[in-house]
């Protein structure tokens, strides 16, 4: 029996990564999520056939509410409210990491003498675990706009999270070295989940792309370190598979805003009193705006257009009106393109699921660097909702905290239509000097009213 | 160093080097799909909260075990299935294209 059970941890480890293979192309991605869950239940159900399991009313009890809940969230959610899904689902991974730590902890330190292996494995996963769950309930309240967005700070903020750490390691050591101490434990969980609030208050929505993908990739380790705590290879397979998944994309997300995972998680960028390099007085430039006619007009009559989405089209959920948008410029004879920026949006490839919910075919959909060369011979370009991902002092401004980010280079085409509601610095608190360039063309108003209007206008052309 | 710790730390460091070889393909416009998916497979944790609710011997691995498994299930099922409804509607452009 117990070869059994082995043979099928292999088999499920296998379609794991198969599973995950297969999610690199659009058109085979289905199937890999379908075989990873398969994998899962193959997992779950030898699990259950162990004969170490003994009880299972509890089990089952606790597989269906978790089951209901789990599937009345997916089925609901909004697909613009999905980096906030995504975050919460990840911190009930954590969660429940730390919880199987835990519960090993209690079953260990009743006979006083806890094995160094295991005490050390246990702490790591409630640490890990506890930071992923709490910090993973903030980025779904700042993303769901429980709480502000912008960075949270107090004073000596990064000395408290500093001291956190300390205190928590110090007993941690005493844990592994001396005794298995209840108290010392159970403040090092409360520390450990203080720490993910203070983790990621700081952090701004923005920075939200490079938060979820580094607490995707906690979930996995937190899920490595129950593994090491059961002594049970699958979790380690499987949680090391996820934590290497959330490392590459938060080094892809970094590497798009140009800045270190350090700056990303220290600096509370977006405050604004950085801004200051960056800032030109805008006073004395004008800004030209036009009505729906005039807008209508650019585009309907270009040749060429792309589309530029940030986050602005997903919080107004302008994705439809694009959509409809995108077909009516098509019918007219115009090449309609979209520009991708890596980081638009609030997680990694948010643009790309909005559209394709809108029904706007990925073919039409290309990276920042395929799309770059392009602006140059384009009539017109349509920026709706980004700000910080088009701004040309991240190439030219040398004293800008957004210098060397690279970005869209928009400002190469022969017309710029920005949507916008007003003309406030975007996330990075800096001013854009877009915006007053003669060939731009600012068309005030909240994305989706804009682009049903002009939607509208093409119309009657 | 026990002789079972020395494996697992052997299978974690494979894994790993496998998980970056597979991922670093995935394209850009999968990124989400690609992050929600490996979210559900964080869910593994089931097996860990499975094992320990089962054993049943303590009411302090009840408790525990029992929430462990709710937060677990809610990640695996909620993650595969908010995933295949995300890759569904990528997939409907392939065959109305």
């Amino acid at each position: 029996m117990n070869t059994i059970i082995e043979l099928s941890y292999i088999l499920a480890a296998a379609l794991f990564i198969l599973g995950l293979k297969y999610m690199s192309s659009p058109a085979s991605a289905r199937k890999g999520n379908l075989m990873a869950a398969v994998a899962m239940f193959i997992a779950i159900v030898v699990t259950l056939l162990d004969r170490q399991i003994i009880s299972y009313t509890w089990i089952i009890v606790g597989i269906i509410l978790g089951s209901i809940i789990g599937a009345t969230s997916a089925r609901m959610v909004k697909m613009t409210a999905m980096p906030q899904m995504v975050g919460i689902f990840n911190g009930f991974g954590g969660g429940a990491s730390a919880l199987v730590a835990i519960a090993e902890f209690f079953k260990l330190s009743q006979n006083s003498n806890l094995p160094m292996d295991s005490s050390i494995t246990i702490i790591l996963g409630v640490i890990i675990g506890g930071v992923t769950f709490t910090g993973s309930f903030i980025a779904f309240g700042k993303l769901e706009g429980f709480i502000s967005g912008s960075p949270v700070t107090f004073p000596l903020q990064n000395v408290v999270s500093a001291l956190i750490l300390i205190v928590m390691l110090v007993l941690s050591v005493y844990i592994i070295g001396w005794e298995a101490n209840w108290l010392f434990f159970y403040i090092i969980i409360g520390l450990s989940l203080l720490y993910g609030v203070l983790f990621v208050i700081p952090i701004g929505g923005a920075d939200m792309p490079v938060v979820i993908s580094l607490l995707n990739s906690f979930s996995g380790l937190a899920a490595c370190a129950a593994g090491f705590v059961v002594k049970n290879d699958i979790l380690i397979i499987a949680g090391s598979l996820v934590g290497a998944a959330g490392l590459i994309l938060t080094q892809i997300m970094c590497k798009a805003m140009n800045r270190s995972l350090a700056n990303v998680l220290f600096s509370a960028f977006g405050t604004g009193d950085m801004a200051a390099g960056g800032t030109t007085a805008a006073g004395d430039k004008s800004v030209h705006s036009i009505d729906n006619e005039e807008a209508a007009m650019v585009m309907g009559y270009a040749q060429s257009a792309i589309i530029v989405p940030g986050y602005g089209m997903a919080a107004a959920q302008a994705q439809h009106a694009v959509r409809e948008l995108t077909e009516l410029l098509q019918g007219r004879g115009v090449d309609v393109k979209f520009a991708i920026h890596p980081v638009a949006g609030r997680m990694p490839g948010h643009m790309n699921v909005l559209l394709a919910e809108a029904n706007v075919p990925y073919n039409l959909l290309y990276d920042m660097d395929d799309i770059n060369p392009e602006f140059a011979h384009t009539d017109v370009v349509l920026v709706i909702g980004a700000n910080d991902v088009i701004n040309p002092a991240a190439r030219n401004d040398t004293t800008s905290p957004i210098y060397g980010m690279p970005i869209l280079d928009v400002d190469k085409a022969r017309n710029v239509i920005i949507v916008k509601r007003s003309l406030n610095p975007g996330f990075a608190g800096i001013d854009n000097e877009l915006f007053y360039n003669p060939k731009t063309l600012m068309y005030f108003g909240s994305a989706k009213e804009k682009i049903q209007e002009l939607v509208s206008e093409v119309k009657k052309l | 160093m026990p002789e079972g710790l020395l494996m697992s730390i052997t299978v974690f460091v494979l894994a790993m080097f496998v998980g970056f070889e597979v991922i670093t393909k995935v394209p850009p416009t999968l990124h989400t799909p690609l992050m929600s998916g490996a979210n559900a497979i964080s869910g593994i944790a089931i097996i860990g909260a499975l094992l320990v609710t089962g054993r049943g011997n303590q009411y302090i691995d009840l408790i525990v075990g029992v929430v462990a498994v709710v937060f677990a299930t809610i990640n695996v099922v909620g993650g595969f299935l908010v995933t295949d409804r995300m890759l569904h509607m990528f997939k409907k452009k392939t065959t109305e294209k």
